[in-house]
């Protein structure tokens, strides 16, 4: 084992991995993460807590993984090279070790300009760093666990020991590099791959199949990104703005006639899109791991972290094997 | 070159309206080629001037003046005991240009006429685009003649984030992925499997990071000094 993680141990099992996704709340208030990592506890083998996600302030991820943790909630905690310098980032990562975390998931971030979607105000001024990159970043957290030496090539005594994660977009531009892309993260010492939301599992298969023949699928585990969708309107939005999203039409009818068998009804139009969505996320789930190659599920119930329960039990997925 | 663009006049009329003498200096270099502070625009922003401190009822002298580069002593040598003669010297050179004067100007103030902006090239008449960095150290030999550094959003050196949607940046439709470009222009050179090699994390130092940098040519030094030394000794034989 390299770090003795439930999520390590159950891909390690053979069983497919269940994540989920906690996003800490914008207020110094423990509570809300509390809550949320008592509504996840159980439902899945590890859960990620967002870093600042949409480029937002919110309770960092490592604070928030030490509270969901201290809940019984194995976490992964998030670690974007936005904001942090190398000097930071493995000052960090000594800390989150010390306080007990195991998985963590290297990303590039959401540009600071992002600003949820220009929904919030967000911080578009702040300087952003990415003094090093996703791939230098898995580098730099497999160097410290399997080396025991900082990037800087300083001895560590206690070595942090990660389970390492890093993302993927298989169907951004430029798709044709997109297997190149993370066959660096996986040289670069990612144990696992979560992928983002996919509706698109045509799409899923094809790319899958290139990776296989790559032999990437037997380097790293890889879990298909689920994004629960709550509306028509969501599921718009994503097939329009969101890189390397695309939602297959039969989808967004399929929310559209939930809609609209509400009529004027809107408590019921949103209650029958969430039924329509949660039904839909549960044929993703079994497509998806079905998808040769594919290890495991990362479902993202965003702002809805309640709605996990029903859907990992729905699908079979539950109970969670104890390892 | 150094791309530069104006200051809105409010704010130049805020740094200058107490000062009764003021020359706008202009740069005839590259932010004259970029419109933003060539002789020409100084004396536009010179007229500014006269005509906001007549609606504020204000006594000020205001002259332009230009010189081909203010960042090299001796095209301004000639005029400087002339600039000197100014209570407040608003430079629209760059910013090395503002700095390198204001440590000649004695006790003359010298401000910025021009917000300094990036290194940049002219995309088409009047559209300039950031193609440099100054990072210290080039590695577009690996990215297809594309930079990274100065045009990928996040200075990623492995590859795309997850943000690139149809060609262009997550930042803004407007601005083009620079990883999208760098694996177009590969794929079409056949060099894209050398971005299957990992560049490891970079060393910043040679960057604006490691502090302000200098180059000290020393070939170049003892020459000078060397011909110095002749003219001088030329000099006392005369």
């Amino acid at each position: 084992m390299k770090s003795g993680s439930t999520l390590e141990k159950v891909l390690a099992s053979g069983n497919p991995a269940v994540t989920a996704e906690l996003g800490p709340p914008m207020s110094a208030d423990p509570h809300e993460v509390v809550k949320k990592a008592q509504q996840l506890k159980g439902f899945c083998d590890a859960a990620n807590i967002t870093d600042c996600q949409t480029a937002v302030v919110r309770i960092s991820s490592i604070a928030a993984a030490a509270i969901a943790f201290q809940q019984g909630l194995e976490p992964v905690m998030q670690m974007t090279c936005r904001d942090r310098n190398r000097i930071a980032m493995q000052a960090d990562l000594l800390g989150a070790a010390a306080l007990g975390l195991k998985n963590c998931l290297c990303l590039a971030g959401d540009h600071q300009k992002f600003s949820a979607a220009g929904r919030l105000k967000g911080h578009p001024g702040a300087k952003n760093v990415y003094d090093v990159d996703t791939c230098q970043l898995v580098g730099i957290l497999k160097k410290m666990r399997d080396e025991s030496k900082q990037d800087g090539g300083d001895p560590i005594e206690v070595a942090p020991k990660f389970f390492i994660g890093a993302s993927w977009t298989p169907m951004a531009d430029p798709i044709d590099f997109r297997p190149i892309n993370l066959m660096k993260k996986v040289n670069a010492g990612a144990d696992f791959i979560q992928t983002q939301g996919i509706y698109d599992m045509e799409g899923l298969r094809a790319h899958m199949a290139k990776i296989r023949n790559m032999g990437l699928h037997e380097k790293t585990a890889i879990l298909a990104g689920i994004i629960v969708p709550k509306s028509a309107m969501m599921l718009k939005y994503m097939d329009s703005s969101v890189a390397g999203v695309s939602v297959p039409k039969a989808l967004i009818d399929r929310m559209n006639k939930a809609k609209e068998a509400a009529g004027d009804d809107k408590k019921k139009a949103k209650e029958l899109q969430e039924q329509e969505g949660i039904k839909i996320t549960i044929e993703l789930i079994h497509q998806a791991l079905e998808t040769p190659g594919v290890k495991g599920v990362h479902i993202q119930a965003i702002e809805w972290e309640s709605a996990i329960e029903g859907i990992v039990k729905a699908a079979g997925l539950y109970p969670r094997p104890q390892v | 070159m150094i791309v530069g663009s104006q200051k809105p006049i409010e704010e130049i009329w805020n740094m200058v309206k107490d000062f009764k003498k003021v020359l706008v200096f202009g740069c005839n270099t590259c932010v004259a080629i970029c419109h933003a502070g060539g002789e020409k625009e100084a004396e536009t922003i010179a007229a500014l001037i006269r005509m906001k401190a007549s609606q504020e009822g204000k006594q000020m002298t205001v002259n332009h003046l230009g010189v081909m580069r203010h960042c090299e002593p001796e095209y301004f040598e000639p005029v400087i005991d002339e600039v000197k003669k100014y209570d407040l010297v608003l430079s629209t050179a760059c910013g090395v240009g503002v700095n390198f004067l204001s440590d000649r100007t004695g006790t003359v103030p010298v401000y910025p006429g021009i917000n300094t902006s990036f290194y940049g090239a002219v995309e088409a008449p009047g559209v300039f685009k950031e193609l440099c960095a100054g990072c210290g150290d080039c590695i577009v030999h690996m990215t297809g003649g594309i930079c990274p550094v100065a045009r990928c959003a996040k200075t990623l050196m492995n590859g795309p984030c997850g943000g690139t949607n149809k060609g262009k940046c997550e930042i803004s439709k407007d601005v083009d992925c620079a990883w999208y470009l760098i694996v177009e222009r590969m794929t079409k050179l056949g060099t894209l499997d050398k971005l299957s090699a990992i560049i490891p994390p970079r060393n910043w130092s040679t960057a604006r990071d490691g502090g302000p940098r200098r180059i000290s040519m020393e070939h170049i030094r003892e020459f000078e000094e060397k011909e110095a030394a002749k003219t001088e000794t030329a000099g006392g034989k005369r």
